[in-house]
């Protein structure tokens, strides 16, 4: 069993450090069987993925876009590229949430969250997907949603709201509405983040009704689009059913009622990209009194960094798909701090994990890496390290380069642990156990439970039900299971 | 004090006057400098940020922007002469460069006039006068009208012993302004007011003459000198053959297709014309020649320094300022007619703010970029403005001369593309393009390929606007947040994208005529770009952008790698950035919607237009709008009348030309409300026709 997982923090002062941190070595023999093995094996990992999330951004599919298109509405990805600064990144997270997960497709779980910059501010972005299922909330669509609004509350991010949808999925409802992580969970996060001076912005793009509805009430600042955008608790069919009057949707709950008359919402914008424009315009004069310092200290160490020695290219030629192989996670590190430069701390004791300190865009980070795993082992041992790992009062990262299992994913800051980011390899796996292991254990409980009744279990068989089993648990543990329940944020 | 006077006028010149403007102000100051004389430029309002007068040594204020009340006026520039201790006067051309009493008026007060005696310019700024001398002196002039009897009926029936078509002309003043060319009798009254009442507003005098319009003419023009010890000579001949509006468009000298046999007779002739008048300092004269029969005639002589003279001191390699300078000193003609060379060709193209696709309309408007071609031996760039200038509707409106020089026509005429294609100005609609097509003798391009290539220059000017985003970016991140910004921007296992909607401007149609393009660009991972034209477009391209400066760019597409230029602004009140693009010998303009990512600089503009009214410019059917910016100078409908299709209805005036409105359709005018005297702005409406 072998856990390999990273950890960041950054927590340490290094300026008492004397100068030049020991420079990794390259680490990796180009030639080998095993390099040019795994490079292979991991490009059609990679290009599986690529295919996978290629499908994903097609949303609703060709019909429902060209349906939404018709109404001057833009597609979520489309509203983010305008909202963020031009030519300025994003990072998606949970692309494959609901990756085969329901009987009916869910391409991203309906939304698209992610972190990009506006005027240089860093926002949490929540956009409906419209042409998917009518942007109406499934449970894990409901999970992503409170999973954005988790980071960006720990992040400090202002969260920005791209409302476009029918609120909940009826025929799921009971996923979906009562429980504490349902969607009541929503307006709880938006009420702390408001009254943290986390900044709530909602844009009303589409319709917003029944519960979504209080997306932009609870914002502390809105925005309508005239004719698109609408508001309401109860839609015309309920009012009618309830009072017996007939209402259109516009004088229910459209912009003008809701930017004129009720107050609802702040800002009347004319079309959709105006909305988006004023948007902008929002995030540009937040003043985010009080939190400068949380901003800057986040900002502001990236500045001068070196790139890492090695090329970054070659990363996906050395973690190996077959999770039994060895690998020395020390050249993967290489290629991914500060100028390769990596004091390892404990470098002598307890060799099976990998700790020290190195700088990641010009910030100081801490890895705590299981090399070879077997650290799941000893109970106490392991305690401790959980212990450690959940008080731990820095930022934490998790990235799954290879297999992640049982206490070693606990004691590597696991999901349970509540890493502020948790990124899954596309070739890594997660589970209590491997799967050969957890088909060994499963069939011998099978056999004493078959020998208590007298049956004889023919080897035949057994072999049949483990491989069966061991398939069903592979898959299970894969990383796109992981994702599309939201184990984890992205594979990168 | 007529000691003191001539004691003045024998001292050289020290302390030289402009009474003009823009480039030719800006030239004669450079030689002047040259020669060590002190500068002094005199301005209007509208012009005191102007190049000349940032180029003289003093400047003095002499009035509100209009001519009349400061080019024009005589006294303010004496004044302004007086108060600079200037001791003589350079009067350039147009303007007062050709008003004998002006030129009286500075020897009078003490000051040498930089031009012929106020005499000879009086004779021949008197075209029927001119006639009668040359006609004397043996000079061969067209048949024609001359007489003082101005009658209409008179005019009418002199014309029609001519013959149409018949040329109407003012005989004050020059530049084509006034002139008509009348085709049939029934034309001849319209035409012969307007020609009146332009003479009158430019020249002052109405006074009219009448002539045989040579069908296929040539005009071929020569430039003399005279020095005040009676020597004259010429430096050969210019054609201005390529005119439109009648105002000559491109020049060039020697003429082409000229027997020197025939080169020296026109020399002559125009030699003995000067003569005639007792002229000194520069002039030209200009002889109109029957291509049909190979006669030439004597047209008129130009007192001044001309407009196009910069093609003639490139083949003969003088200074013509230098010498006007000289002459006016009292010094000999530098060379005898012997000693002047002859060598190479130069063409002169002149560059209007003008909109080739509204029938040449002068335009107005902000120089937002302004690039003209380097220049070196063999080109030159005359001009008076700089980038971010003003080309206001008060004076001519052009830009730049632009002045090539080869061994022979051919040469030369390669120059004079390649550097017309180089010459970049941004801001207001130019004749550039037109200019090219014509240096280039081909027919328009067709549409359709014109088209593709547009196409094909939107996804270069869609590279290179994300290219230069990236090098902005990178320079100074917003927030600090470098790794954001990086390029190409990072999406977690895809590309990023981006669309640009652009509007292509096509020159040769009306802007109604603006084409739509999306272009959708991904970031690929080499850092290049890969565009797609649309549906019906280009096949996709990639393309690898380097940004060399501001407005530069190199850029490899097709495995094709070339210079770029881009250049774009946003004109007030708009909600387009203009863009344009000049790549090897293309030209291309387009329109970019103020989208999101540029709002952030001009959200005052954006929410001026979200929030208000604003009319996009396009007027319901039987709207007459002003074609342009200028003076209503006449109004020949009222208000409830009944007009036919094509009746002259209104005639306005610009940069000194006049424009005649006419009814769009037959029908009511309604809605008219302007009148006389009253100033009004490009598009304005004027008044409605109401179809009955």
């Amino acid at each position: 069993i072998s856990s390999t997982q990273m950890m960041y923090s950054s927590n340490r002062d290094y300026g008492t450090q004397p100068q030049g941190h020991n420079v990794l070595p390259d680490g990796i023999d180009r030639t080998s069987d095993s390099f040019i093995r795994n490079s292979k094996e991991m490009e059609s990992v990679i290009s599986q993925l690529h295919s996978r999330i290629n499908q994903v951004t097609q949303g609703g599919g060709a019909a429902a876009i060209k349906r939404h298109k018709s109404r001057n509405k833009l597609l979520p990805r489309e509203r983010i590229d305008r909202l963020l600064d031009s030519s300025s990144s994003f990072l998606e997270l949970s692309q494959l949430a609901g990756h085969e997960l329901y009987e009916e497709c869910l391409p991203s779980g309906g939304i698209i969250t992610g972190i990009g910059p506006i005027h240089g501010k860093l926002c949490m972005f929540i956009a409906n997907d419209a042409t998917v299922k009518g942007g109406t909330y499934y449970p894990i669509t409901v999970k992503k949603h409170l999973r954005a609004q988790e980071i960006a509350a720990k992040c400090r991010l202002p969260c920005i709201y791209l409302v476009d949808s029918g609120g909940a999925f009826l025929p799921k409802q009971a996923d979906v509405f009562p429980d504490k992580d349902n969607f009541g969970r929503v307006f709880y996060n938006q009420a702390l983040m408001s009254s943290q001076g986390i900044p709530q912005i909602a844009l009303v793009l589409g319709s917003c009704t029944a519960g979504g509805a209080y997306i932009p009430a609870m914002a502390d600042e809105s925005v309508m689009v005239k004719g698109n955008g609408t508001i309401f608790l109860a839609g015309p069919p309920l009012v009618k059913a309830a009072t017996g009057e007939e209402v259109s949707s516009e004088d229910l709950g459209g912009a003008d009622v809701h930017c004129k008359i009720s107050g609802v919402s702040d800002y009347l914008a004319q079309d959709e990209l105006h909305a988006l424009c004023i948007g902008r315009n929002i995030v540009k004069n937040l003043h985010m009194a009080g939190n400068e310092g949380v901003i800057r200290n986040l900002q502001g160490m990236i500045s001068d960094y070196k790139e890492p020695l090695y090329d970054v290219k070659e990363l996906q030629s050395i973690a190996p798909t077959d999770l039994k192989q060895s690998f020395d996670i020390r050249s993967l590190i290489a290629r991914i701090v500060d100028g390769s430069e990596f004091d390892e701390f404990k470098q002598l004791y307890g060799t099976t994990l990998v700790t020290g300190f190195g700088r990641i865009l010009g910030q100081p980070v801490g890895f705590m890496v299981g090399s070879k795993s077997e650290a799941n082992g000893i109970a106490k041992a392991g305690a401790k390290m959980v212990m450690a790992v959940s008080c731990a009062k820095v930022p934490k990262i998790t990235i799954v380069v290879g297999g992640s299992f049982g206490a070693g994913n606990y004691a590597m800051c696991g999901r349970a642990y509540s890493p502020d980011f948790m990124f899954f390899w596309p070739n890594a796996k997660i589970g209590v156990m491997g799967g050969a292991q957890a088909a060994g254990v499963m069939s011998e409980i099978e056999k004493s439970k078959k020998k208590k009744e007298g049956i004889q279990w023919s080897k035949e068989d057994e072999e049949k039900s483990k491989a069966k089993f061991n398939e069903a648990y592979d898959k299970e543990s894969s990383a796109y299971y992981s994702t599309r329940i939201l184990l984890t944020l992205a594979k990168s | 004090s007529n000691n003191e006077k001539s004691n003045q006028s024998n001292r050289k010149i020290d302390k030289l006057l402009i009474a003009n403007r823009g480039e030719i102000a800006c030239r004669i100051m450079r030689t002047a400098k040259r020669l060590g004389i002190q500068t002094v430029a005199v301005y209007s309002d509208a012009d005191r940020r102007s190049l000349h007068v940032k180029s003289a040594d003093e400047a003095v204020r002499i009035g509100p922007p209009p001519a009349r009340s400061s080019y024009l006026n005589s006294s303010s520039i004496i004044e302004a002469a007086v108060r600079t201790g200037a001791q003589a006067i350079h009067p350039g051309y147009g303007f007062l460069s050709e008003n004998a009493d002006f030129a009286q008026l500075c020897e009078n007060e003490g000051f040498t006039f930089v031009g012929p005696p106020a005499s000879a310019i009086r004779e021949m700024g008197d075209k029927s006068a001119s006639k009668r001398i040359m006609g004397a002196a043996g000079v061969p002039l067209v048949p024609g009208y001359h007489g003082h009897e101005q009658d209409i009926d008179v005019m009418k029936s002199e014309a029609d012993k001519i013959g149409y078509p018949v040329l109407i002309k003012p005989t004050h003043g020059g530049g084509g302004k006034g002139m008509r060319i009348v085709e049939s009798p029934k034309e001849f009254v319209d035409a012969f007011l307007g020609a009146q009442r332009e003479a009158a507003a430019s020249f002052g005098v109405n006074t009219i003459l009448l002539e045989k319009y040579i069908t296929r003419p040539r005009h071929i023009e020569v430039q003399v000198f005279g020095d005040k010890q009676g020597n004259v000579v010429y430096l050969y001949e210019r054609d201005c053959s390529v005119q439109r509006r009648h105002q000559k468009i491109i020049e060039e000298a020697p003429a082409p297709d000229i027997i020197s046999d025939f080169r020296s007779r026109l020399g002559q002739a125009a030699v003995s014309a000067a003569k005639a008048v007792g002229y000194h300092n520069a002039g030209t004269v200009e002889f109109i020649v029957d291509t049909l029969s190979g006669e030439f005639y004597f047209m008129e002589m130009n007192t001044r320094l001309q407009v196009e003279h910069p093609v003639t001191e490139m083949i003969v390699g003088q200074d013509l300022v230098e010498w006007q300078i000289r002459v006016a000193n009292g010094e000999s003609l530098p060379l005898g007619q012997s000693q002047i060379p002859i060598s190479g060709h130069a063409f002169e193209a002149r560059i209007y703010a003008e909109n080739v696709a509204r029938g040449f309309l002068p335009a107005t408007g902000v120089l937002e970029y302004f690039r003209p071609v380097p220049v070196s031996e063999t080109v030159r760039v005359e001009t008076g403005v700089e980038e971010g200038d003003t080309v206001s509707m008060h004076y001519d409106p052009m830009i730049a001369k632009l002045v090539v020089w080869g061994e022979n026509r051919a040469a030369a005429l390669v120059k004079l593309k390649d550097s017309l294609s180089k010459f970049q100005v941004a801001g207001l609609p130019t004749n550039i393009e037109f200019l090219y097509k014509l240096a280039n003798h081909k027919a328009f391009e067709n549409a359709e390929s014109a088209y593709d290539s547009a196409k094909h220059s939107a996804a270069l000017v869609a590279a290179c606007i994300c290219e230069k985003e990236h090098t902005l970016l990178k320079k100074s991140p917003p927030g600090g947040l470098s790794v954001w910004y990086t390029h190409p921007p990072f999406r977690p296992n895809h590309q990023a994208t981006r669309t640009i909607e652009l509007d292509w401007e096509n020159e040769y149609h009306d802007n109604n005529n603006s084409q739509n393009l999306t272009l959708s660009i991904t970031y690929l991972p080499n850092g290049n770009y890969l565009i797609k034209t649309g549906e019906n477009g280009l096949p996709d391209v990639e393309v690898t952008v380097t940004h060399l400066g501001e407005h530069d760019f190199r850029v490899e597409a097709d495995g094709l790698s070339k210079n770029v230029n881009l250049a774009s602004y946003l004109k007030d009140e708009s909600e387009h950035i203009h863009i344009h693009i000049w790549h090897g010998l293309e030209h291309h303009q387009f329109k970019q919607k103020v989208g999101i990512d540029l709002l952030d600089n001009l959200e005052s503009h954006q929410h001026q237009h979200r929030n208000g009214n604003h009319d996009s410019g396009s007027h319901p059917p039987g709207t007459v709008a002003a074609p342009m910016a200028g003076l209503v100078v006449k109004v020949l409908v009222k208000n409830g009348m009944k007009v036919e299709e094509g009746q002259p209805m209104l005639v306005m005036e610009a940069m000194k030309m006049e424009h005649v409105l006419k009814a769009p359709t037959s029908g009511l005018i309604s809605g008219l409300q302007v009148t006389p005297g009253q100033q009004v702005s490009d598009n304005t409406v004027l008044f409605n026709v109401k179809a009955v």
